[in-house]
């Protein structure tokens, strides 16, 4: 077993326990936080079923961001669908044998990632070219930008130019799956992409990329608009209550 | 034509987003709360040596209280996409009035305090040290925020800033930085009952003088009743209805329904205010307490129905919260919740809005109108922002923007909207809301208005509008102050319930 195996192997089963812990943490932590008073974005649904409606339209179509810039609605739907459709691509990678989607999915996942490059290019133009992004764009925005298409660019690459050993790939990561070590293959283009979506990985749960657990805790969005007809009330303001008598 | 000591904006003929000009309003800064009211409200008046403790401390809280502030911070990715939607940033171009900067103002904090990241770099992150100077940036632009809710219709996370400027004044509150303006109406409505101050006897004279001056000018006898046990409703409205101009005139319209629908109701001296600054300051049990006075009166008198007058961030807390805070509502098991529930007439929501009410006795054909008495008027309806976007009237989304209009419809021959993405969810806020309405930020109350200024402006323009009809105690005070900067005149601002005060036919 070469030193780069071990390492590579390490560096994902780090960022695996990383990023699920972390976002598992979040979780916790948004969910045992109350939120006291109703607040929707009204006009709001006044059911549950119109609450999951509502949800998944801002989850799969970004509806209020549609409604707010087509501009940035375009640059992020490509990017996130094209991100999407990338990531189930990989889903091969882990299983033996494929299943029949995945095997379907594998020609629209290959050109997906040009969806994502356009996107996430798209999304780094505007933090230069308007002014009011570029007053609020941090370092960070910056470098996640960079991040995300280097991985891109590197997994392209792969792709379209120089292919990398595909078989010997697949052993390494149903190895991983099985804690059964298989070589890593030596490609730079694949060791750098690894190694970034370990780093993506790993920041995660402590970035602005928490805003995908996050709005399915938005109060604004995912809560009902009844608060005449059900009385809607905080462990800690009952607890108040409580101690007022 | 008012005498500004700041350059009015121009009217176009659409709202153009500026370029930034970053500081432009960083002096603006409304009075700070003397002693006494800081004192009454539990909060300290200046800054004690552990002022960065107890900031840190209070935002800690605020973060384990509300979900909204604990998501809302961290789920911000600065796309941008509410860098143009608020009033305060499209009328004065500094870019802290854009909503995003506005909640990095305490996201940069609370990066630093609560993050790994801004711990360990947060010059990467944006994450900065509390200091006084972050204290003085807070306290001068969570006061140029109206809290209108326009920024979290268009955020794909449903991040509102409200909720981020109300924890701000919070936690400035609790460092003895509070606004003398709010916290002085919230001693005010405490003590007296109401926020402008007016003690009950003065407010039975201002009723007595009121059933004369109609029955002056219509000839009959419609009673403004006051404290009166057993009277099936009790309305409540915002205390500016009493005396202010324009809101008297759908005061005298709320009475003018009552007695057409021959209903008994009443006022109440003790719940003599449905509005309740304790929104804008963020604090749960300010705002409860304050919501009491009316769970406590209804009791008291013993009515079966609560109606609530024009009032939009009073509306927002009735339907909204005071289920929650007081029990006025539906479905809550407790005994608190019951008491008051058993009481109540359950064939009716409660609380009920004064145009639900309405509206349902025009559907029954219970009201008449001559609609040619409110033919000098072309109107237009301005959606207040807090009915809008933080509450509902009647069974389905959305009619809080159909009923008051189906209502002037009713009384009035002509009616215009404005352009349809400055009026429903999108409304453009007055300028004045949240805590703003004061002349010490009169500045901001003129700029921020610019974007309902020139939608406004287009259907005078254009279609010869000549009324702003409004259903919210603080537009009509905003509007009647800002108008006049812009060319208009104040007389053209009145309520929704002064054209049905004009119509009605009474017996």
């Amino acid at each position: 077993m070469t030193s780069l195996t071990v390492i590579f192997t390490g560096l994902l089963y780090f960022a695996t326990i990383v990023l699920i812990a972390g976002i598992a943490y979040r979780i916790y932590e948004y969910s045992r936080t109350p939120a006291p008073l109703v607040i929707p974005t009204t006009p709001a649904p006044t059911s549950t079923s119109g609450v999951v409606l509502r949800m998944a339209s801002e989850v799969v179509l970004f509806e209020s961001l549609f409604k707010s810039n087509k501009w940035i609605w375009v640059f992020g739907w490509l990017f996130h669908v094209g991100l999407a459709l990338v990531l189930l691509r990989h889903v091969r990678y882990f299983q033996e044998p494929v299943w029949f989607w995945v095997e379907f999915i594998q020609p629209f996942g290959k050109y997906a990632s040009f969806m994502m490059l356009a996107g996430l290019a798209g999304l780094w133009a505007r933090r230069f070219l308007v002014d009011r992004v570029r007053y609020i764009s941090t370092p960070s925005d910056h470098l996640m930008l960079a991040l995300l298409i280097a991985i891109g660019l590197s997994g392209a690459t792969m792709t379209f130019v120089s292919h990398t050993d595909i078989v010997a790939l697949k052993a390494f990561a149903l190895g991983l799956l099985t804690f059964d070590l298989h070589p890593i293959p030596e490609d730079p283009a694949l060791l750098i992409h690894l190694g970034l979506v370990a780093v993506l990985m790993i920041i995660f749960p402590v970035s602005k990329l928490l805003h995908a657990p996050g709005i399915f805790f938005s109060p604004t969005r995912n809560q009902k608009d009844d608060p005449r007809m059900t009385r809607h009330i905080a462990p800690w303001a009952a607890a108040m209550e409580r101690d007022k008598g | 034509m008012a005498v500004a000591e700041f350059e009015v904006p121009k009217l176009t003929e659409y709202t153009v987003v500026p370029k930034i000009n970053a500081g432009a309003m960083a002096g603006i800064k409304s009075f700070i709360a003397p002693q006494g009211p800081q004192e009454y409200l539990g909060y300290p008046w200046e800054l004690g040596a552990d002022w960065k403790e107890r900031a840190i401390d209070k935002m800690g809280d605020l973060l384990g209280k509300y979900r909204s502030l604990r998501v809302f911070m961290d789920a911000c990715v600065h796309c941008g996409a509410c860098t143009d939607k608020c009033h305060y940033f499209l009328g004065t171009a500094d870019p802290n009035n854009m909503p995003v900067a506005r909640q990095d103002l305490m996201r940069k904090v609370y990066r630093r305090y609560f993050t790994l990241p801004g711990k360990i770099a947060p010059w990467l992150v944006g994450a900065e040290d509390l200091t006084e100077d972050t204290l003085n940036q807070w306290y001068t632009y969570y006061h140029q925020c109206s809290e209108c809710r326009r920024c979290s219709v268009y955020c794909p996370y449903g991040i509102d800033t409200a909720e981020v400027t109300m924890a701000g004044r919070e936690i400035l509150n609790h460092v003895g930085m509070g606004q003398k303006y709010s916290n002085e109406i919230l001693v005010k409505v405490q003590k007296i009952g109401n926020n402008l101050g007016l003690p009950g006897p003065a407010l039975e004279d201002t009723l007595l003088g009121l059933e004369e001056d109609i029955e002056a000018d219509t000839g009959v006898p419609v009673k403004m009743p006051l404290d009166v046990e057993g009277a099936e409703i009790m309305l409540v409205t915002p205390s500016a209805d009493f005396f202010s101009e324009p809101h008297v005139e759908s005061l005298i319209g709320y009475a003018k329904v009552f007695h057409a629908a021959g209903v008994s109701w009443t006022l109440s001296s003790k719940a003599s205010e449905a509005g309740n600054f304790g929104l804008f300051n963020g604090n749960y049990e300010t705002m409860q307490k304050i919501a009491m006075r009316i769970r406590d009166a209804a009791l008291e008198l013993g009515c079966k129905r609560i109606i609530v007058g024009e009032c939009g961030h009073a509306w927002r807390v009735a339907y909204s919260f005071w289920n929650t805070l007081t029990g006025i509502g539906y479905g809550g098991e407790d005994p608190f919740s019951k008491k008051l529930q058993q009481q109540l007439d359950n064939r009716y929501p409660q609380p009920m809005h004064i145009c639900e009410y309405t509206w349902d006795l025009i559907q029954n054909g219970v009201l008449k109108f001559d609609k040619s008495l409110n033919d000098d008027r072309v109107i237009t309806f301005h959606d207040s922002c807090n009915v809008a976007r933080g509450s509902r009237m009647g069974n389905e989304p959305g009619g809080q923007f159909t009923i008051p209009r189906n209502i002037i419809q009713a009384v009035a021959n002509n009616f215009r909207d404005m352009p349809s993405d400055t009026i429903g969810e999108g409304t453009f806020c007055c300028g004045g809301g949240g805590g703003l309405l004061t002349d010490d930020l009169i500045e901001v109350r003129v700029k921020g208005a610019l974007p309902r200024m020139n939608a406004y402006n287009s259907v005078v323009q254009g279609e010869g509008v000549n009324f702003l009809a409004l259903i919210c105690a603080i537009c009509k005070a905003q509007f009647t102050k800002v108008l006049p900067y812009y060319g208009f005149d104040r007389g053209q601002v009145g309520g929704v319930h002064q054209l049905v005060s004009t119509a009605i036919k009474l017996d």
